[in-house]
């Protein structure tokens, strides 16, 4: 996306000033529930709809799953997984795969662009792709593995949670687009709600594990998931149990920065005052005479010692 | 080599301060352009090479630079580096040596036991800074690194690139503090009583090496 007019930014990468932050949203969330999904893909269509983007056309491996991963086209991706739980009792669990949008968001927090990554106050996390450099260090932030880097222009994407669209009260291309309601969009309090009463339903239909996927480890989300078996995150196309961002990325741009630098401005520091302080190491008459005699008479060379 | 008719004695080739040089210029390049990455405060950094994503290209092939250019350092001074017992000795009074009292201190051959380390260290960590580098450098090979690793080599490759600039710092410092000494990289000779002060052992060589 593209900065057009923002007064309700809450975090901006590399940026530690305020930013424009007076006009106050309420927060917003995106609820996928599984259990509706029937794997149409027309929220992947309306994705690339909606963005105007087209995916290169794919090959077929077996799996409805095309293209075969989020690409920087492909924002939103149904990944289908097969898994029998129990024998001969087929599930077929289809995931709208996508950015999150992480409450503590790894790719904002690596970022090393002003004003690439904001995160506004309805806690949707935006790429602001002309301040992106492509260093691609919000791959490496990111705990769900979502941001791509284009081969063509080395920028990086990701889904937006059409913040276009929200930001002049619209729901997202996806959430509109599905025929099932498996995708509904309002204010987070809302869908919580919204996903008990899914998650009372499921329980009471056989699904005693059902729960919402909303996890803590990265502050909660902005898309969130209904899934039958919440106690295995893992069956549906490998979903982190408890996503966190990394600890080396934590490491990385959290405590090493300011460690850093005043590493190194003390040791620079320490320098001035030992100067100021101790004097320049300097050569004298004396020693000038001595290397004299070592020069011209090397025989007595050490006289001097 | 000796030059009688000034007292001065030769420490580095025209060629060698070339080298010192651009390996000097490039790594002070390099510590720019990287910390304007690592460190948002310092992102007006990347204005002198062009913005953001200039700083981005430039730096790993700058990197590469220096691999060269240090290389060349390398190849120079390695033997003249290598450690030996009296460097021990003079670590041991590295005290004595920054408050100047040097009658404590043992006599040092080409380089001191500082010096030696500066040497090594900037050795081992440019190695290093080069092998996580390759793991960064996604706009190249991207495709042969996991995330996993790429995140190891960003946190290795900023702690390898702060000692870097710690150890650059001190070797500047060094050659300020000790007077005499930066003509040696700038006119390639240094004053015999500097030689005699602070690389007595090397002096002595130097005049034997020397036919009378």
């Amino acid at each position: 996306m593209s900065t057009l007019q923002s007064l309700d930014i809450t975090r901006r990468s590399a940026t530690t000033s305020p930013s424009p932050s007076v006009r106050e949203t309420e927060e917003v969330a995106k609820l996928i529930d599984i259990s509706k999904c029937i794997g149409c893909k027309a929220c992947q269509a309306a994705c690339y709809e909606w963005n105007d983007l087209r995916d290169e056309i794919g090959i077929n491996i077996g799996s409805y799953q095309n293209p075969h991963d989020l690409t920087e086209n492909t924002w939103t991706l149904m990944r289908f997984s097969e898994v029998e739980l129990e024998d001969d009792k087929l599930e077929w669990l289809i995931r709208k795969d996508g950015c999150m949008h992480c409450a503590d968001p790894g790719c904002l927090k690596a970022c090393p662009s002003p004003g690439a990554i904001v995160q506004y106050s309805n806690g949707i996390v935006d790429f602001i792709s002309e301040n992106c450099i492509g260093c691609g260090y919000c791959v490496k932030g990111c705990p769900f593995n979502i941001p791509r880097i284009s081969k063509k222009d080395q920028k990086a994407y990701k889904c937006t949670l059409c913040s276009d669209r929200v930001s002049v009260g619209l729901e997202p291309a996806c959430a509109k687009a599905c025929p099932t309601q498996a995708i509904s969009f309002g204010t987070k309090t809302d869908m919580i709600e919204l996903a008990q009463t899914r998650v009372t339903d499921l329980n009471e239909r056989g699904y005693d594990k059902a729960g919402l996927y909303d996890p803590p480890g990265v502050g909660g989300t902005h898309v969130m998931y209904v899934l039958q078996h919440a106690d295995r995150p893992d069956l549906y196309s490998g979903l982190p149990k408890d996503p966190k961002i990394s600890a080396l990325v934590e490491v990385w741009k959290g405590a090493a920065k300011p460690i850093a630098l005043i590493g190194l401005g003390l040791t620079a520091l320490f320098g001035f005052f030992h100067y100021v302080t101790a004097g320049p190491n300097e050569v004298d008459e004396a020693d000038e005479e001595q290397a004299k005699k070592t020069i011209d008479q090397p025989d007595e060379k050490r006289d001097g010692g | 080599m000796i030059e009688r008719r000034h007292g001065t004695v030769g420490r580095y080739t025209p060629g060698a301060r070339v080298n010192h040089w651009l390996n000097g210029i490039i790594l002070i390049l390099l510590a720019m352009s990287g910390m304007s990455l690592f460190h948002p405060a310092m992102f007006f950094l990347s204005d002198l090479f062009g913005g953001g994503t200039w700083t981005r290209i430039l730096h790993p092939w700058l990197g590469l630079a220096l691999l060269v250019t240090f290389t060349g350092l390398f190849l120079r001074f390695w033997r003249y580096n290598l450690w030996e017992r009296s460097d021990s000795l003079w670590m041991r009074h590295i005290g004595d040596v920054v408050t100047q009292h040097e009658e404590n201190v043992p006599e040092v051959g080409r380089y001191n036991a500082g010096q030696k380390i500066v040497f090594w260290g900037m050795t081992i960590l440019i190695l290093v800074l080069a092998a996580s580098g390759v793991v960064m450098w996604d706009a190249r090979f991207g495709q042969y690194f996991s995330i996993e690793q790429k995140r190891i080599a960003a946190v290795v490759h900023a702690a390898a690139a702060v000692i870097t600039i710690g150890l650059w710092i001190i070797h500047v410092y060094a050659a300020i503090w000790v007077k005499g000494t930066v003509r040696a990289m700038t006119r390639g000779s240094v004053t015999g009583g500097w030689a005699w002060k602070h690389h007595r052992k090397w002096l002595h060589e130097e005049v034997a090496k020397e036919p009378r």
